[in-house]
């Protein structure tokens, strides 16, 4: 295809003036709120005002107090992410190098959870992870669980609601990397009597490396950042950042500290992907 | 056996599809359950009350409403500001393009629980905390569905070439008539699927939402407070609902497709 002639001139300027200015307004300007916001003194009330006056500490009062739900998100966030890589993985790769014909057809079904309201979705686990429900039934039944254990207001069902929420947005980038896969690769491969296996983690693994690179952060990110599977799945002790950041801000109406917290989730999550992207060598994704 | 061997990824994957449809059946079948009380969740027995008294369940319509709503008018906006932004983006050339595609990126990157706290920021700072409610939502919806607008409608212009366009200009063609009667049939499909994206995308918006609305209930922030004082089975009705009419949307999508495509050759 031709490379498309740019036009230059003002009607550029003007279609996206628009857009740029309501980024700007309701996303850069609004960054910037969050990092005065983070810094004001926490001595302050809605009624008083805030003062600034570059409190620092608050970072570290956040810190040491909510040290807690802050590990605890970026280890379910990281669990998540790895049980939906492997969900993931097989999913993809079937639709990649096994539907055939119905290849459209299941990538749609991929999405078609996303149809019906992430909320409730969410609540059907509450159902199906339930005291006297299927899941924990079968699991009592081979030993797995004691007769008074539970899945529900555990660690397991917030991981579990994550997961499953998640898994659509790990597959998809998955199988855009998968199916640019040339097969002849893998053929030569096997004609070079590498069998099936040593194929995959000689050939198709690498290959695929960047829709792992970014499914796995299309993953990670918004499960650290959910609390709705802590919520309706979990239970106070299962608290994760999200939940902690919302309270200090609509309940207890602690906005430096709330803000605080929120600029470190920002900050860890941005630390993390770029060391992770660095060293899984696919800078050019970014 | 050799069977099984030979097609077990395709049925190991097909597996983990059966999975993620597990959470819709129970949507569905709860839409017809009769509960005991209030405060279990479990299908005690049918019934189609959920369905014949749909807005049965206090304050749930008006909720829907209101989420409908503010979707409508977010897809509205976001739709215009984010399609004029994509035509620039592959059809002009102008100064700081790789700045605005961060800008374009970073609200998809970021953490919903990041956006909606430093939009709350700002409202607070701007004197705006008490009126958190309607339009502050609204703000938020359409300032995270732009950058899916522009991302989906620049990947259908970028995937376009202009020799239809040149052609009607040759044929004398105005510039106008050739944009209305060419390149925007053309890319209207795109447009299209980034509004529906805007909006499922606003509809089921909770965490932005719950940070930004005050007062205000939208549907999910329903479903959330339900929670803590026992579920209404209509809210099952309606997450059916939302489900079949996605569905019908992409097949009527899907037929139209084959049909353009069987007119085509």
């Amino acid at each position: 295809m031709a490379e498309m002639t740019r036009r230059r001139g003002r009607v550029g300027y003007l279609l996206i003036i628009p857009a740029i200015a309501w980024l700007v307004v309701f996303f850069v300007v609004p960054f910037y709120s969050l990092l005065a916001t983070s810094l004001y003194d926490p001595a302050g009330s809605d009624f008083r005002g805030y003062e600034m006056t570059y409190h620092l500490s608050n970072y570290w009062d956040a810190i040491s107090e909510f040290k807690g739900p802050l590990g605890r998100s970026l280890l379910y966030g990281a669990i998540a992410t790895l049980l939906c890589l492997v969900l993931g993985y097989v999913l993809a790769y079937a639709i990649a190098f096994k539907a055939g014909r119905w290849k459209n057809l299941m990538l749609v079904l991929v999405i078609a959870p996303f149809f019906t309201s992430f909320l409730l979705r969410t609540l059907s686990w509450k159902l199906i992870l339930a005291d006297d429900g299927p899941v924990v039934s079968v699991l009592q039944f081979v030993h797995l669980l004691g007769d008074d254990g539970r899945l529900l207001a555990t660690p397991v069902a917030v991981v579990a609601g994550l997961t499953y929420n998640f898994l659509p947005f790990m597959v998809l980038p998955l199988f855009a990397s998968l199916d640019k896969i040339d097969h002849r690769l893998v053929e030569a491969s096997s004609d070079l009597y590498g069998n099936p296996v040593v194929s995959f983690f000689k050939v198709t693994w690498p290959l695929s490396l960047p829709g792992v690179v970014s499914g796995t952060l299309l993953t990670f990110i918004p499960a650290v950042g959910d609390y709705i599977n802590q919520g309706l799945l979990g239970s106070p002790n299962q608290r994760m950042i999200g939940s902690v950041i919302q309270s200090q801000f609509v309940d207890a109406n602690n906005y430096p500290s709330a803000a605080a917290l929120s600029m470190i989730l920002m900050v860890l999550i941005v630390v993390m992907v770029l060391v992770y992207v660095r060293r899984a060598g696919t800078e050019e994704l970014l | 056996m050799r069977w099984i061997r030979e097609h077990l990824v395709l049925l190991l994957g097909l597996l983990v599809l059966l999975y993620t449809f597990v959470p819709i059946f129970v949507v569905v079948l709860m839409s017809f359950n009769d509960p005991d009380s209030r405060n279990v969740y479990r299908f005690d027995g049918f019934t189609l009350d959920n369905w014949t008294n749909f807005c049965g369940a206090e304050g749930m319509c008006s909720s829907l409403v209101r989420s409908i709503e503010i979707g409508l008018l977010s897809t509205l906006v976001a739709t215009i500001l984010g399609t004029l932004m994509a035509f620039a983006l592959v059809r002009h050339d102008f100064a700081g393009r790789s700045a605005t595609n961060l800008l374009i990126f970073l609200p998809m990157a970021a953490p919903e629980i990041v956006l909606g706290s430093s939009l709350l920021a700002l409202f607070v700072a701007s004197g705006f905390a008490g009126q958190l409610g309607f339009w502050t939502i609204l703000i938020a919806h359409i300032m995270f569905c732009l950058s899916f607008v522009v991302v989906t409608v620049r990947a259908r212009l970028a995937g376009m070439n202009d020799t239809l366009e040149q052609a009607a200009m040759d044929l004398y063609a105005t510039p106008a008539q050739t944009f209305w009667r060419v390149t925007f049939p053309l890319v209207f499909p795109g447009i299209l699927g980034a509004a529906l994206l805007s909006f499922s995308l606003s509809f089921d918006d909770f965490i932005v939402t719950n940070l930004n609305a005050g007062t205000t209930t939208t549907f999910p922030m329903y479903v959330w407070g339900a929670n803590q004082r026992g579920v209404p089975m209509q809210v099952n009705a309606v997450g059916t609902l939302m489900f079949i009419v996605s569905v019908a949307i992409v097949v009527v999508g899907e037929l139209n497709n084959r049909r353009r495509r069987a007119a085509l050759t």
